[in-house]
């Protein structure tokens, strides 16, 4: 990151002045933590002691066979607390908040992994917290609504817009700008003004720091490839920053494909052409956007992924031909979510499942010998009313109306 | 230069200014048009107009929702430039253009200024553009005359209303409160510190905005800022009244 907060020709910090002294404060408290070896170790702490960290990677070996061709090993987010690599980096900015004194948060959330990471922080730090998510994502994600709610946080539906990620996150700012003092946006990927996509990344960066090691402990070398989904793309930052640079290994970032790159109903900004630069939510990045620069409606039967920006450093990264971007259609991800949970009894989020979809394309032609690692950032169960409806589940329909009876009467 | 000799002319014989704010197509150009007409006739002195962005994050709901059913109606950038030229044409006030800066830079920041500028615009508000991000952006300002608008906020230190100040023209926007557009300010004593802390940091024309909305507000204005800002009032207005009332509620300001 430049002193501007810009990565190659991506990034930046474009804020309304009314923000101008809290970034200031922000950027100084993260760079004093950066330095201190005493917060990293406190946060390595806290990870291993409050949630499960390290967590582990496993040999999927019933899925190497099916494949036949280089060993897939997963690594799994979904065993981390609150189900999803999200709570990375929220604990790590509820550190932060803190050291900076301040006593309240506020949150956007797609999915709802990074309100429930949020609201699981602020009750364990005693802070006050309200999470943003869209009108459509509360539907969606009815049962993180319900546990956020019941840690104490209060949910407020956002209903401008497309009523999706990216509204919720206006919504935000203005939440901020209005109650700045008290207040820290414990932003959740790496995206938004300088330092943020720099900062998440780094909380992130523990994902590939253990995986690196268990790598080599396990299979002895590098793996040949990595795969993870990318939303905003703090998981994907998470796990691809250790290997880069490193020989022999490429970086793969998984799109979400929706409805087909054709359709004009995806979120596919980097591995298709229907993206342009812009500058919104803060910062500097390829936005699925029109051509006066309004952004466009995403689609993605995940909703983490339904997003029109992508990581500035994801961004560089992409210029520079550091990490090769494809995409999975929502159809592809059903089936390959379908085949994880039948080979190897594990269940990742939908987020999750275009990484598998991504791999699956590709590992059956890859050598044996080889290792991939594919980034299982979340767990599905939260998904459960999207994926049974998207199975047509018959006897999950049935309980569905039995219950809706019971509350009627 | 030209905006604020222009302002400075307009305050010879008054005790402040009004600036008042229109969003481009809502609810459409054609009552635009009559709310503008209605503002100039009742002695608006310059209004700055908003280009809608589909992501308007410093406005609140008046505004937003003004931006998101421009936008839903088809509204469309290069309209608004020939909006304004029309505009310019038939009134002898400053119009400024007020819009996010993904809307600039989409356009192409020289083109967007060549344009403005033929279409009689004398001023950009960009919030979400602070100098930092600008480098270029300045620039052009100078090389075509629009004076880029500063914004001062209760957040923003001496020292750095004193660095926002070296690249301003035009006037000072000063933001009354912390938040966003359209929920009422209490101009108290705390307000009147910071008021004195942004004459003190420039030399140039100050304009208070952000939940001005009645005679009373702009009565405490006097005398210590030199233009009042009415923004998602008159939205609110039109919306309940229609551009009728938009005359007489300007009249009665004063």
């Amino acid at each position: 990151m430049d002193h501007n907060g810009f990565f190659g020709n991506w990034g930046g910090a474009y804020i309304p002045e009314v923000l101008h002294q809290t970034f200031q404060e922000l950027k100084e408290e993260y760079r004093k933590s950066r330095r201190d070896p005493a917060f990293w170790q406190e946060y390595i702490s806290l990870m291993s002691t409050y949630s499960c960290r390290p967590t582990p990677l496993t040999y999927a070996e019933n899925l190497t066979h099916h494949f036949g061709g280089a060993k897939i090993y997963i690594k799994r987010e979904d065993l981390n607390h609150t189900g999803a690599h999200k709570a990375n980096n929220v604990m790590g900015q509820g550190l932060l908040v803190k050291r900076m004194g301040k006593t309240r948060v506020i949150a956007e959330t797609g999915a709802g992994q990074h309100g429930m990471a949020t609201a699981t922080m602020a009750a364990k730090f005693g802070l006050e917290c309200t999470i943003y998510m869209g009108e459509e994502d509360v539907l969606r994600q009815r049962p993180n609504v319900f546990w956020m709610e019941k840690m104490g946080a209060t949910v407020i539906p956002v209903k401008d817009g497309s009523r999706t990620l990216k509204d919720a996150i206006n919504q935000a700012f203005r939440d901020w700008v209005t109650n700045v003092d008290n207040t820290h946006y414990v932003f959740g990927t790496a995206c938004g003004p300088a330092p943020f996509p720099e900062m998440v990344s780094w909380f992130q960066s523990v994902i590939g720091n253990e995986a690196a090691e268990q790598i080599m402990k396990y299979h002895g070398k590098m793996p040949s490839h990595i795969y993870a989904c990318v939303g905003g793309g703090s998981n994907a930052m998470g796990i691809f920053q250790r290997f880069l640079g490193e020989q022999g290994v490429e970086l793969i970032g998984v799109e979400a494909g929706g409805h087909g790159a054709d359709s004009g109903a995806h979120a596919i900004r980097l591995s298709s052409p229907d993206a342009t630069p812009g500058v919104a939510q803060g910062y500097k990045t390829m936005f699925l956007q029109n051509d006066d620069g309004q952004m466009k409606h995403t689609h993605s039967v995940a909703a983490g992924l339904d997003y029109v920006g992508v990581s500035p450093i994801l961004s560089d990264l992409w210029d520079k031909n550091q990490v090769r971007f494809e995409s999975a259609t929502d159809t592809e991800v059903m089936q390959a979510l379908d085949l994880t949970m039948k080979k190897e009894g594990i269940i990742p989020a939908l987020e999750s499942s275009h990484a598998f979809a991504g791999a699956f394309k590709e590992v059956g032609q890859l050598a044996k010998d080889d290792a991939i690692i594919i980034n299982q950032s979340g767990r599905g169960d939260k998904d459960i009313f999207t994926i049974a409806h998207a199975f047509e589940d018959p006897s999950w329909k049935e309980f569905i109306i039995d219950r809706a009876r019971e509350y009627s009467k | 230069m030209q905006l604020e000799q222009q302002l400075r002319e307009q305050l010879r014989g008054k005790d402040i200014l009004l600036m008042t704010h229109i969003v481009l197509g809502y609810p459409s150009f054609e009552v635009n048009r009559e709310v503008i007409k209605q503002m100039v006739e009742s002695g608006v002195d310059c209004i700055e107009m908003q280009i809608p962005f589909s992501e308007p994050m410093a406005d609140g709901p008046v505004i937003l929702k003004a931006n998101q059913d421009s936008l839903a109606m088809g509204t469309r950038v290069d309209e608004c430039f020939s909006f304004a030229a029309e505009i310019t044409r038939q009134h002898n006030i400053p119009f400024l253009f007020m819009t996010y800066y993904n809307i600039i830079f989409k356009y192409g920041e020289e083109k967007f200024f060549e344009h403005a500028q033929e279409c009689g615009i004398t001023g950009l508000i960009v919030p979400d553009l602070p100098p930092e991000m600008g480098t270029s952006f300045l620039a052009l300002a100078k090389s075509y005359q629009i004076a880029p608008i500063l914004i001062f906020t209760p957040t923003s230190t001496d020292k750095r209303m004193r660095e926002l100040e070296k690249y301003g023209n035009g006037f000072i926007y000063c933001v009354a409160r912390r938040g966003v557009t359209g929920k009422k300010s209490s101009l108290d004593q705390e307000f009147n510190a910071y008021l004195q802390r942004c004459k003190n940091s420039t030399k140039l024309p100050l304009a208070v905005g952000f939940g001005i909305q009645s005679k009373e507000d702009i009565e405490r204005l006097k005398g210590k800022a030199d233009m009042a800002v009415i923004g998602s009032r008159t939205i609110q207005l039109v919306e309940a009244e229609g551009a009728e009332a938009v005359g007489q509620f300007i009249a009665s300001l004063r």
